[in-house]
């Protein structure tokens, strides 16, 4: 059987989509008929993957307008009988073809401040962590990075507030930071200052996409509000504040 | 415009090339890499961290079972000793002995340090690191985070590493390196992004690029798995040894065909996971290798107690180590056995008649198995069995290393992980890798930076930056001549030959027939065409990596030539027992002085009297 898909070609200066009809068959995935056409049709056509199987979170583009994995998205869930649309991450500065410059994301991490582990528990150097309690920030550590939820988060998107706003990856990153049973440092100021969490009106829609099922609004995001909230603008606290100033 | 089409090689080149200085430069940024580089920048030297992806994509984030440490958390009566034996038999005692050694000591270190930077494995009762049981391991030994181990190490380095100071290099590959004399000085290689050369000037250079999978059809491995630390060391005048080692991990995904060979982790057979031929008869139990006997389950019971802690039972036959298992799938689907699509059945469903809510406990363990199969295959594993069959996963062989040091035979020149050779032996244990690539990923860190202080940066000879460049950018001068040589048919060929020639079964006359045909794909590749322009360009980078792949491929064909019996990883239809005398010597490989392949058998030193008697011990 014969589909046809079509692919966004060009760079940061401008480009468009192309057709290609290439033959498809059973359990194929849409990586997969982007590498056939690679192979057959057009060489230098440039995407970026690597594990092909849902881990490393490389393949990230918009199929038929939906941020998702090429890899992790079957050709027998696609309506074949028309045609299928690759486009880049839209967010994201254009590199070329389907990949895209995602750099930023790697600069907004460093930024975060890192682990700080409490001293250890035991003589030996070691810690004693339950199981329950360590459940909620595995959700996060889940995360393959594959920003699909930076992709279609709207302040970034449509607002291109990335010079005040980390993202939704990166909320769930400070999230496991701050949840995690041995972590002493305190992020909250930056969270609401130069991280912008107020900006979130949450919408869900990373959690949406998020190939691995991470429940980031409701589970990382909702909960830093709380933090900065409880801090920032609880009149009790701020009362308490300025008497102790 | 990214970059105005092909360059004329008229050009001076030299001036294109952008130039880097670091201390220490690491090439490749899986575990071994983050943990060498990690390290040599608590030295105190400037780093360079080098790879072929973005930050955090390469291969280790595929590990699922787990580390092996013997941390004895679940089973007090673990200790560096058994990991050790079990390492060393598991290898058929090949093993470079001191590296198996200081791996089974340090091992447990290098895992709670993960932790101290924020890594969170699944936990015991009493909140220590939880162990689960694998393959050849005699204790639950590997501290893991359900199956996606690999996931939360290479995360906790990379998150780590980038608080380190040191200069990522993303998405770029290095072609060759550069040598002062015999001395490595620096290396050259070109960006992904813009198709732009560079030259990285260090005082020492350590090697983590992972293995070569990419040089057969059926694998686990990524693209990026085109051996180039192998080839990148050798054309260097490095030694490589033990390429013959090429493991098959016994269970792959074998249908759809579009997911052919991705990983199914030992995990599920750890969990209490059984194989089952297409008559539903757990064929492991009928073949039982003799060393292992004594640390076998008597029966299905047995079994089945020891996946569930029961320190008084032995491992099922599922369990034992993966050249084995690998083999005795290939016979089931040889003899007419296997199941619809050319594979065996994996079964963990079958636990619900064992224990209550099993749909939950095997979401629990086995999170990403079961969305793998969901996703990928329709087949939910929480119900029924899957198809799994062989795959490439990993090369025991690698650049021949000093065990304290991670030194090659080449001044400046260091490797780690799985490109280096010695501790595997004739076969890995699972979870023995990403120990590997913690312990010696360390030291090769902490050596190269002594290197680099000790010796002052070498000089770059200009005439080799010229020559590199000129081998870079020549696929986009060659002319079109005919069909059939394009970079992907080409690696396409490769592949299928060397799965074909020089797979899990070999015999001579076919290696033989695989050398001939590795000369005309070398031919071939010589002369291969690229279209378009440098900036990102997979076929460009495609026809790059060949020149790596079919040096790779042509050291194993050799050196499983040379070794002329059966051991681990190494089956010989033609020669299927073992042969005693083999077993005191590795297989080496080495460019002779007219640029051919040599390949050389070199005696293995003499084992302590010490570490013999805990092998004895142990048996």
């Amino acid at each position: 059987m014969k589909a046809t898909f079509s692919i966004w070609r060009g760079d940061a200066q401008g480009g468009a989509f192309r057709d290609y009809a290439t033959e498809v068959s059973e359990g194929m995935v849409v990586l997969d008929a982007v590498h056939r056409i690679q192979a057959e049709q057009a060489n230098d056509l440039a995407v970026r993957w690597n594990c092909k199987a849902g881990k490393c979170g490389s393949c990230s583009a918009e199929i038929d307008g939906l941020p998702r994995l090429m890899c992790m998205t079957r050709l027998s869930d696609l309506p074949l009988e028309r045609t299928i649309s690759i486009a880049p991450m839209k967010t994201f500065p254009k590199i070329r073809d389907l990949v895209t410059d995602v750099s930023w994301n790697f600069d907004v991490k460093k930024r975060i401040k890192k682990f700080k582990p409490r001293p250890p528990d035991a003589p030996d150097g070691t810690w004693r962590m339950a199981q329950a309690d360590i459940e909620r920030v595995q959700e996060f550590r889940k995360c393959i990075e594959c920003f699909l939820c930076q992709d279609v988060c709207h302040v970034l998107r449509e607002h291109q507030l990335n010079q005040r706003f980390i993202g939704p990856r990166f909320f769930a990153y400070v999230a496991a930071l701050e949840m995690h049973p041995l972590d002493t440092e305190d992020r909250v100021a930056e969270l609401k200052e130069a991280e912008g969490i107020g900006l979130c009106n949450i919408t869900k829609c990373c959690t949406r996409v998020c190939p691995e099922d991470i429940n980031i609004t409701d589970n990382a995001i909702i909960p830093l509000k709380e933090r900065v909230v409880d801090r920032m603008y609880d009149p009790l606290v701020r009362l308490f504040r300025l008497f102790r100033t | 415009m990214l970059d105005g089409g092909p360059q004329r090689l008229e050009d001076p080149l030299s001036a294109q090339v952008q130039t880097h200085e670091h201390d220490v430069l690491v090439i490749g940024a899986g575990g071994a890499g983050l943990r060498a580089a990690i390290e040599a920048s608590a030295a105190k030297v400037s780093v360079g961290l080098v790879c072929k992806s973005l930050l955090g994509k390469a291969h280790t984030v595929m590990a699922e079972g787990g580390i092996a440490a013997a941390l004895a958390n679940v089973d007090e009566r673990d200790s560096w000793k058994v990991h050790f034996a079990d390492t060393m038999r598991g290898g058929q005692y090949v093993n470079n002995w001191r590296m198996a050694e200081l791996h089974a000591k340090e091992s447990p270190d290098r895992v709670r340090e993960l932790e101290a930077w924020g890594a969170l494995f699944d936990r015991t009762k009493d909140g220590r690191i939880l162990q689960r049981n694998f393959g050849g391991h005699r204790y639950p030994r590997l501290a893991h985070v359900g199956d996606r181990t690999g996931l939360e190490m290479i995360r906790t380095l990379q998150d780590h590493g980038i608080h380190q100071g040191i200069d990522v290099h993303m998405e770029c590959t290095v072609v060759t390196l550069l040598q002062d004399g015999d001395r490595v000085c620096g290396a050259f290689g070109y960006d992904r992004e813009r198709g732009l050369l560079h030259v990285f000037r260090a005082g020492a250079v350590v090697l983590a690029t992972g293995g070569i999978g990419k040089a057969y059809k059926i694998t686990s491995n990524s693209w990026e798995y085109t051996g180039d630390g192998h080839a990148l060391a050798y054309d260097a005048g490095a030694e490589l040894m033990d390429m013959e080692f090429v493991q098959f991990h016994p269970t792959g995904m074998v249908w759809p065909p579009s997911v052919q060979g991705i990983l199914v982790t030992e995990g599920v057979r750890g969990e209490g996971g059984v194989l089952l031929n297409k008559e539903g008869r757990r064929f492991l139990f009928d073949d039982i290798p003799e060393n292992y006997s004594s640390q076998t389950a008597a029966d299905e019971d047995e079994g089945w107690r020891y996946t569930q802690g029961d320190k008084s039972a032995r491992r099922p036959p599922e369990l034992l180590t993966r050249d084995h298992v690998a083999r005795c799938i290939v016979r089931e689907i040889r003899e007419g056995r296997g199941s619809p699509h050319g594979g065996v059945f994996l079964d963990i469903s079958w636990i619900k008649r064992r224990v209550q809510n099993a749909e939950q406990v095997i979401k629990k363990k086995l999170p990403s198995m079961y969305h793998q199969f969901m996703k990928l295959a329709d087949i939910d594993i929480t119900k029924e069995a899957m198809e799994v069959g062989p795959t490439t996963h990993y090369i025991m062989g690698g650049v021949r290393v000093d065990a304290e040091t991670q030194a090659s035979t080449v001044p400046g020149l260091f490797a780690a992980g799985e490109c280096a050779a010695g501790l595997h032996g004739a076969n890995r244990l699972g979870g023995n890798s990403l120990s590997d690539l913690l312990v010696f990923g360390e030291r090769a860190g902490a050596h190269a930076a002594r290197f680099a202080k000790d010796h002052r940066t070498a000089r770059i000879d200009q005439a080799q930056v010229d020559e590199a460049a000129r081998r870079t950018l020549a696929p986009f001068e060659h002319e079109v001549v005919g069909d059939g040589v394009g970079p992907y048919r080409i690696q396409h060929e490769l592949q299928e030959m060397m799965q074909e020639l020089v797979g899990i079964v070999r015999r001579e006359e076919e290696m033989r027939r695989a050398l001939e045909e590795l000369a005309k794909l070398r031919e071939r590749a010589s002369r291969v065409r690229v279209d378009g322009n440098r900036a990102y360009n997979p076929g460009w980078h495609t026809a790059l990596d060949l020149s790596a792949l079919l040096t790779v491929s042509e050291a194993v064909a050799r050196s499983a030539l040379e070794r002329r019996e059966s051991r681990g990883a190494h089956f010989r239809d033609d020669l299927p027992k073992p042969d005693s005398a083999f077993g005191k010597l590795n297989v080496v490989v080495k460019k002779g002085s007219g640029g051919e392949m040599r390949v050389e058998r070199r005696p293995i030193p003499e084992m302590p009297a010490e570490l013999k008697q805990i092998i004895e011990q142990m048996k």
